[in-house]
Formats: C-alpha cells, structure tokens, sequence
C-alpha cells in the first residue's frame, strides 16, 4: 500500500496561497489593506506590442547620422506661452507629502537637465521644486492642499486633475505617520492626522462646470498657461472628447498601471483599465473631434523604457508622463537596502508600503533621518541618465521604423502578439490583417 | 471710479486691466456694469482696491481674490469667492453652491442666503451668511469660521476638521464627526467681531448662536468607526 503513488498537494488556481494569506490577513486586522504604486496583475501591455521596422517599403534612417527629432509642444491650442519640451517624456504629479522635499528636488533637477517637466501633486508647490523644475505643471486638485494664485502664476501649466489611473473615482489618503509640521503646515490640517484628499472638485461638478473652471483659471492667469485636464483611465473616448469640449489645452489620460501614494489594493486592482485600453480610445476622440495634435494627449501607467514610449506615441499619444519609473531611477526599492526591507516584512522590487513613510530610500517618507539618506543631486543625475536612455532607445526604434521624429511613429508601425492586446491597442495580430473588434466597426 | 460696461468691453478686459493693478494704486475706485451673470468676473484679483458690481454674476466671481474688497449688488452664481486668500466679498442678494470654497482668508458676506455646500472645504476664510444655508455646508472645513444667522440644512460640517460654525437657528442635521461645543466667552468675543465685520451687528447677538465644531474621532482610522463615515 505504502508504495502507491499519492495525490501530491495542489494548489487551487482560485483559492491561491496568496489569495488565502489576504483572507487570513483581512480576517485577522478588520480592515482592507492599503498601498502604494500601480496594479500588480499581470495585463496586456506594451509588451504585447511589436515594431515592424523597415523593410523594402519602408526605409530606415542611419542611427546616430540620421536626424530623429524627439521634442514636443504642448498647450498651443489656447494658452499665450505653451510649453516646449525636448522630449516626450514628462515626469507624472507627485505630492511633496507622499514624497519627500529632496526627492521632490531630485525630480526637478533630473527633468530639467533632460529637459522636460515636472509635476507638484496633491500639496502644493515647493519651493525645491519650483527652484529645481524648469517647467513645472502645477496640480489643480479636488483637495486644493496650498492652492494659491501666485503659485498658479509661476507655474508653466496648470493641470486640473479629475481622476487618476490607479484610482478613478478615488480620493487620496495620506496617513498620519506623514504628516510633518511643513506638510501639516502646507495642508493647513492638524499634525499626525490622516489626511483625506476629496475624489470631486469642491466646486463644479461635470463637463459642463469645468468648462467655466478652466475660464476662471484662464482668467486668473490672464490665458497664458497651458490648462491640461487629468483623467483616470475610465471612459477615455468620452473622458477626452469632454474635457476638450471644456476647452482643455492638453489631455492627460493615466492608465491601472500609474501609481498612487497610497490607497486600497482593492481599488488599484480592480478599478479602471489598463492604459493599452486607453490610448486607441483617447486618439480617437481627439480625431473625430479634429483636434488631434491640437489638444494634444499624454498619457501614463505603466512606461519603462524608450520602446513603452516609442509604442505609446505610434498609438498616437504626444507625450509620456512617467511616475514609478522616475521613483525606481531614484533610487526606489534598490537592492542596497533588502536588509531593511526585510525588517518591514518586504524586499527590494516588493516594496509598497509607500504610506507608512518607513522608506529606507528616503523618497517616500517625511522622516528628517531616512529622508536625508537621500540625496538629490545624485538622485536627478540617475534621473536624467535614465530619460536620456529613454529617448535614446525610442529614437533607435523610430530610426528603425524610418522615422524622422518620434511624432511619426504611427500604429501601421506595429503588431500584436495576443488577440487581446490587438483589439485594445487597434493594431492587427501579428502575421495577420485582423485587428479583433475593428473589422466593421469599433 | 473707474466705470466698467463688461457687456460692452467684455470679461477679458475688464481682469487684465484689475490684474494691472499691483500694489499701491490711486485707481482704487471699480464699477462694473452690466454683468449679467458673466462667470469669472473680477477673478484673480491682487490690490486693495473696491470694486462694485451693479447686478448679479456667474460662477466664480471674485476668485482666489487677494486684498481687494468686491461687492455685488445683486446675486452670485456658484463658487463665488472660491479659494480666496485675503480681503471682503460682500454679496446683497443670495449666494449659489460652494460659496467660498476653500477660502484661505479674508471675509466673505453673503447677505441673502447660501446654498448648498457653503463654506467646503474652507481652510482659513470667515463666512457670514446673514440668511440661511444649505446641505452638506463646510464639509470637510479644515479652518476659519462660517457664521449663519438663520437656518442651516442637512449633514452640517460632515468630515470637519479645525473649522468654527455658529448658528442662530435650527440645525437639520449634523454630519459625520460633527458636534455642538460649547460656547465659552473668547467664541462670544470672536463671533462680536464677526458679526460687527460681517454687517450683521444689529441684526443678532452671539448669545444667540450655537457653536459646532469637530469630535475629531474621525482624524485617523479606526475601523471601529467605519460605520461613522
């Protein structure tokens, strides 16, 4: 009997044991469990994506011979003064609160030495920002933390912000543990608190609301800034065809991917989609509209290199806004520090307890001693290292593809490995002519 | 008095040129005619100048102002005085939704009525409303005070934090982590103040009022109060 082959253990694809350690988790604590950073779940993505390159039809340009221009306008359809940047990759709104005052610094020094921008957050302006950013976007949002007309009319744009892709339709939370004097200061809320950020506008509500918010903010600043309007990825072709119909400059659009300083797993998890799903969606609008181009469209979650870039700007996209991507470059979740990561019951590349403050890397926190650990000269020079092998890598893909400016980069450029992502992005599944869902009609 | 036709010159001109106006001006009289419930009137304003509007305006008059003192003679559409930062509004008539959102400073007088959501989210701004007020007014009120002489609606000061209320009449219902305090003589002697700056001396005595404020149960989680929220 003893010799007869047993059943071995198996694991339910369902009940999984990571599945069952949040039951017992949720069973034992009562409450959800909170988060930083983007969706974790495996999606279709850019890596579904493939270039085709040249081939005889098509004709390569000579890399590193061969002009391939990468700069981009944004903000030209109303604003006096749009901005110009030299690459189409902008660093994404993160809070001086969620993240440290030298981070912040590093930011700016990074972004502006590749020459792009940066963008505030919920919290306000800082003046290491401001004095390290170039070209700073200056965050309108629902919790108006620090919200004041000067710090309006030293920014270079204004971006109302409606939703974000890790959470549409969510506020934002930053727990009590961060709430130093100068950000309980910059918030004019009590220390130590939790602090909950509105998921609404205090002031208007819908599209056609915000039309006359962004008159005012126009006015205020005597037209000059580029408005930009921020959304979550959610409804993308209406999202975008109202927001310019509210007379926005430029349309952001951010995917599940995009991070948060901290909310329910369950909500990063499970609320909106992935940012494939929104770009085909938002370029879309912007044509039937006629306004491709002339709003322009930015859009994140989930952007790691020059070919996630290269790939978003052939859907369409005008620029790429990145956020978790700029933390790693930092110095985020670095190896270097696995032992203390382990103290926090985590490791290096796992680490999203953002809002505990507890970061060894000294980015997402507001402790004097982890913070200073830090430092944001070398940070911003990882930064621009990294958005220059971006723009690089992109260029190397739209020289490949015979392209003279990474605008040109265009979807008969590429291909889909799976059904799915082909019917998302709109591109036909490799080896064939079929894009699923396309063929008579969307 | 600079004398203003915003129909005839429109909205545009009429905010560069108060946008002009920085620091000391001897321009410090303003009339504006004509508004028509234009949006955005006199928005962005940065010098201590008066401005008058003879009628009733759109969304979002006298925003983020700063310094400057603005009346109007008539009603204000939504968000009026909206984030302001410093100086008075003083509003005749009746005020629309959001009155005075997040106002960091400064007065705002609403001598009618205010709607709903008065006073949200208001982080530093006094508020008299000589009439009554709306639902769900200074949710989520950070700082400042919001003074009401008559009546206020349902789910007052939801979510509050540091901010002051004062009521002279009925309350229909208060919301989430909001409670009545007690008075004590320095609200007495701050609601005088309020009361004198905001017009309203002769119409009401602090004694009358009621003061509301936080139960600041809800400052930081506790999943034992999910029910609360």
């Amino acid at each position: 009997m003893t010799d007869l082959p047993r059943t071995p253990p198996r694991f339910s694809a369902t009940f999984t044991p990571a599945v069952n350690a949040e039951i017992r988790r949720a069973a034992a604590s009562g409450i959800y469990d909170i988060r930083g950073g983007g969706t974790k779940r495996h999606l279709p993505h850019f890596d579904d994506l493939l270039f085709l390159g040249a081939s005889i039809s098509r004709y390569p340009l000579e890399g590193y011979r061969e002009k391939c221009a990468t700069d981009v306008w944004l903000g030209t359809r109303f604003a006096k003064n749009p901005i110009h940047l030299e690459i189409p990759i902008t660093i994404a709104g993160m809070s001086f609160g969620a993240l440290s005052g030298p981070a912040k610094e590093a930011l700016g020094r990074g972004a502006t030495a590749a020459g792009t921008s940066t963008t505030t957050g919920d919290g306000g302006m800082t003046e290491e920002e401001r004095g390290h950013s170039r070209t700073l976007v200056y965050q309108y949002l629902p919790s108006r933390y620090g919200m004041n007309p000067d710090d309006l009319r030293r920014a270079d744009a204004i971006e109302v912000v409606v939703g974000q892709g890790a959470k549409p339709g969510g506020g934002g939370m930053l727990l009590g543990q961060k709430i130093s004097d100068r950000v309980a200061q910059m918030r004019n809320l009590p220390k130590g608190i939790d602090q909950r950020s509105a998921c609404r506008h205090p002031d208007w509500t819908g599209p056609d609301d915000l039309e006359i918010k962004i008159l005012e903010l126009r006015e205020i600043t005597d037209w000059e800034k580029p408005i930009y309007v921020k959304v979550g990825g959610a409804r993308p072709y209406y999202d975008t065809a109202l927001a310019v119909k509210a007379g926005a400059d430029v349309v952001v659009v951010d995917g599940m991917q995009g991070g948060t300083a901290a909310t329910q797993d369950v909500f990063i998890e499970h609320v909106g989609m992935p940012i494939l799903a929104c770009i085909p969606q938002a370029v879309k609008a912007l044509q039937d509209l006629g306004m491709h181009r002339k709003v322009q469209l930015i859009v994140s979650g989930g952007i790691r290199s020059g070919a996630d870039v290269a790939k978003a700007l052939a859907l369409g996209a005008d620029a790429v806004a990145i956020g978790t991507a700029a933390l790693i470059a930092l110095g985020d979740n670095d190896p270097k520090w696995e032992e203390e990561y382990r103290k926090l019951g985590t490791t290096a590349d796992a680490y999203d307890d953002w809002h505990e403050g507890r970061d060894p890397a000294g980015i997402t926190t507001q402790d004097p001693e982890l913070y200073s650990r830090f430092d944001p000269i070398l940070g911003g020079r990882r930064l621009k290292n990294y958005l220059k092998v971006m723009t690089l890598e992109a260029q190397t893909i739209a020289r490949a593809c015979g392209k003279s400016h990474l605008h040109n980069l265009e979807p008969e450029d590429l291909v889909s490995l799976t059904i799915e992502a082909a019917a998302m992005a709109g591109v036909p599944l490799a080896g064939t002519n079929w894009i699923p869902g396309r063929n008579g009609g969307w | 008095m600079q004398t203003f036709d915003l129909e005839r010159e429109g909205l545009r001109a009429l905010n560069s040129s108060l946008h002009a106006l920085k620091g000391q001006t001897n321009m410090t009289a303003w009339e504006v005619i004509n508004p028509k419930g234009a949006h955005a009137i006199a928005a962005g304003v940065d010098a201590p100048v008066d401005i008058t509007v003879r009628g009733s305006t759109g969304y979002y008059c006298a925003g983020m102002n700063k310094q400057a003192t603005i009346r109007i003679k008539g009603s204000a559409g939504p968000g009026v005085a909206e984030n302001m930062m410093s100086g008075t509004v003083i509003i005749d008539g009746d005020a629309s939704q959001y009155a005075g959102a997040t106002g960091r400073g400064g007065l705002l007088v609403i001598k009618g009525n205010a709607s709903s959501r008065c006073g949200i989210s208001m982080k530093g701004i006094d508020i008299v409303v000589h009439g009554n007020i709306g639902h769900m007014s200074a949710f989520m009120a950070q700082s400042g005070n919001l003074v009401v002489l008559g009546d206020a609606g349902e789910s007052l000061g939801d979510s509050l934090y540091e901010a002051r209320i004062f009521v002279r009449g009925k309350v229909k219902s208060l919301g989430a982590d909001c409670i009545e305090k007690e008075m004590r003589p320095e609200h007495l002697a701050l609601l005088a103040d309020l009361l004198k700056r905001g017009e309203a001396d002769g119409k009401a005595r602090p004694e009358e009022f009621r003061r509301y404020g936080s139960a600041r149960k809800l400052y930081n989680f506790n999943i034992d109060n999910a029910s609360s929220y």
